[in-house]
């Protein structure tokens, strides 16, 4: 099993959501980020002095997936989060040990 | 003039409009107050909003007492010499006024004709400025001060530093008293001509100003000043307080006439030109200097064009105004980068809008200053309309005596609490947040998962633990 892991821009949330149901993918977590890549963050002035605010908000979506799925989840997710422009974020894959689903205790593949 | 009129300039009468519009006015003003809590409260960061509220109430509670003991009397009491003080003993308490019916102000353009209002119109009217003027200067020690010191500092700095400078501004001989103030009866060196100043330019925002530079500069810059961000935590409270203000600020300026009349309605009409285009002054600075029209700019705008027409407000014209106005917005924004530029942490920009706004405002009556205004005939003209440099050297000896004596007073007030009570928090308080060290609360509560757990009620710990024993024992037995 995998661990797909995007961060996007907050206004695309609701597209990958909605690509990532289409694709079939029954849940997912997601949480609210800050950070910065190349671009850095944005600066705010208040009575003329200026402050640079480094990180930006982002939303941070994380899927559990089986293995022979996560190259799509992830072609999924970057096609859905892309506007190309800077800042669109990035997806990772990991690998994950075991999953176990808490309400009735069963595990791997039929927990997702 | 008719009969009638001949009889009521000899024999006070009540005017029940005039009173009506006054005893309004007065809680017009007072709203400003908590409004100005609001808008210093956003300013500061989320750890420290409630003492800078509290600051401002505290204010309230403090000036409004000795207000009634002996601030009054100090203020328009008679004059113990040269308009430079009121006794404050002869009023104490309030004891003579309850019965008095004071007339017309004439340097303030009233005439005989115009009823009087009740002396306790006139106490209402005149504390909330009191209260004000000293809440003001807490935006120059934000995050910082002890409270307990604030507090005592509060009646020192109005019985020593606020009521001789109203003495001075707003006691017009035989109002409220024979004798008045020498600033608004041309006393001393001004050799009878009294500068203007129709609701506190000096009196109040100078003099806040002043004592607020002051303030920042005995106890010092904040942890971090210049280094980390201290950007305001709730811009929509800073949006909120100053529409209060500017609210209030009508009862401040219009209800300055002490009538409701022309008069009242010309200063009504000045007030709101002065503080749209002072709004806007702003906000070119902003654009040009920034890039952007902040809400910040837009709500000091508003305030720094209300501060510098509030001395002008009788004695412009309506396009006078709109000038004051959008001059002490664009100087007033250029002016509140002086702290860095200078090193002093006027944390709030007290210098910036008040000090700055407050010159502004009664130096330009020195130019402006026009008989068409609404102060009409008696005017004396300013430079602008043919009247010489004479108002523009009286405008500016009565800004820069209030702003010399606030300054030196206050520091020594300032300094003598510091080296005795202590005008500071810890550096370890005043990083975990001022509101938690001094008021034992916190403004927010967002309810997550270090909020808090078990509620002590610690006066009656003893209580309940007797208790305790007694039904150990019954259970025992």
């Amino acid at each position: 099993m995998k661990l797909v892991t995007a961060i996007v821009k907050p206004f695309k949330l609701d597209e990958v959501k909605e690509a990532l149901e289409s694709y079939g993918i029954t849940g997912m977590t997601v949480s609210e980020a800050s950070g910065y890549g190349r671009q850095r963050g944005h600066s705010e002035v208040y009575r003329g002095a200026e402050y640079t605010v480094d990180f930006v908000p982002k939303v941070r979506i994380e899927v559990l997936v089986e293995d022979m799925d996560a190259g799509s989840v992830v072609d999924v997710m970057v096609k859905a989060a892309q506007t190309g422009r800077i800042g669109d974020g990035k997806v990772w894959t990991v690998p994950v040990e075991d999953v176990v689903r808490v309400r009735t205790g069963e595990k791997g593949a039929t927990a997702l | 003039m008719s009969l009638h009129s001949l009889a009521t300039a000899d024999v006070p009468f009540i005017d029940s409009g005039n009173t009506a519009w006054t005893i309004a006015a007065a809680a017009l003003v007072l709203f400003m107050t908590p409004g100005l809590a609001f808008f210093y409260g956003g300013m500061v960061r989320t750890k420290s909003v409630l003492n800078m509220m509290m600051m401002s109430f505290i204010s309230m509670g403090t000036v409004g007492t000795v207000w009634v003991l002996w601030g009054y009397s100090e203020a328009f009491g008679p004059d113990l010499g040269h308009g430079l003080l009121g006794n404050p003993f002869s009023e104490f308490g309030l004891h003579h006024v309850m019965t008095a019916i004071y007339g017309y102000v004439p340097a303030a353009g009233g005439s005989a004709a115009t009823g009087g209002i009740p002396g306790m119109a006139f106490v209402a009217f005149q504390v909330v400025f009191a209260i004000i003027a000293v809440a003001l200067v807490s935006g120059a020690i934000a995050d910082r001060a002890k409270f307990t010191t604030w507090t005592v500092f509060t009646v020192i700095w109005a019985t020593v530093v606020y009521f001789p400078a109203a003495h001075w501004v707003f006691a017009f001989n035989g109002y409220a008293a024979k004798a008045g103030g020498w600033i608004a009866n041309g006393g001393l060196f001004l050799h009878g001509h009294g500068a203007y100043d129709f609701a506190g330019g000096t009196a109040i925002h100078i003099n806040a100003g002043a004592a607020g530079l002051a303030l920042a500069l005995v106890i010092g810059k904040r942890v971090g000043f210049g280094k980390d961000p201290m950007r305001p935590h709730n811009l929509t409270l800073v949006m909120i307080g100053a529409g209060m203000l500017w609210f209030g600020w009508f009862g401040f300026n219009a209800g300055s006439a002490l009538s409701a009349g022309t008069l009242a309605a010309g200063v009504w009409v000045n007030t709101l030109g002065a503080t749209c285009t002072a709004m806007l002054g702003w906000l070119l600075v902003e654009k040009f200097r920034d890039g952007h029209f902040t809400s910040l700019g837009a709500a000091s705008g508003v305030v720094a064009g209300l501060v510098a027409i509030t001395p002008a407000c009788a004695t412009v014209t309506p396009i006078g105004a709109l000038i004051v106005g959008l001059a002490a917005g664009a100087i007033c924004a250029l002016a509140v980068g002086l702290k860095f530029k200078l090193g002093f942490d006027d944390s709030l920009d007290v210098v910036g809008v008040h000090l700055v706004g407050g010159l502004v405002g009664t130096l330009l009556i020195g130019l402006l200053a026009s008989k068409s205004s609404p102060n009409g005939s008696g005017t004396r003209d300013g430079l602008f309309y043919g009247g010489g440099f004479l108002q523009l050297g009286v405008q500016a000896a009565a800004a820069f005596t209030v702003l010399i004596f606030s300054f030196v007073v206050t520091y020594i007030i300032g300094y003598a609490l510091h080296k005795t009570m202590g005008f500071r928090i810890s550096q370890e308080e005043e990083i975990a947040g001022i509101d938690q060290a001094e008021h034992a609360e916190t403004g927010y509560d967002f309810g997550n998962l270090f909020s808090g757990s078990r509620i002590g009620h610690h006066p009656s710990h003893e209580q309940d633990a007797r208790h305790h024993d007694e039904t150990q024992e019954k259970v025992e037995a």
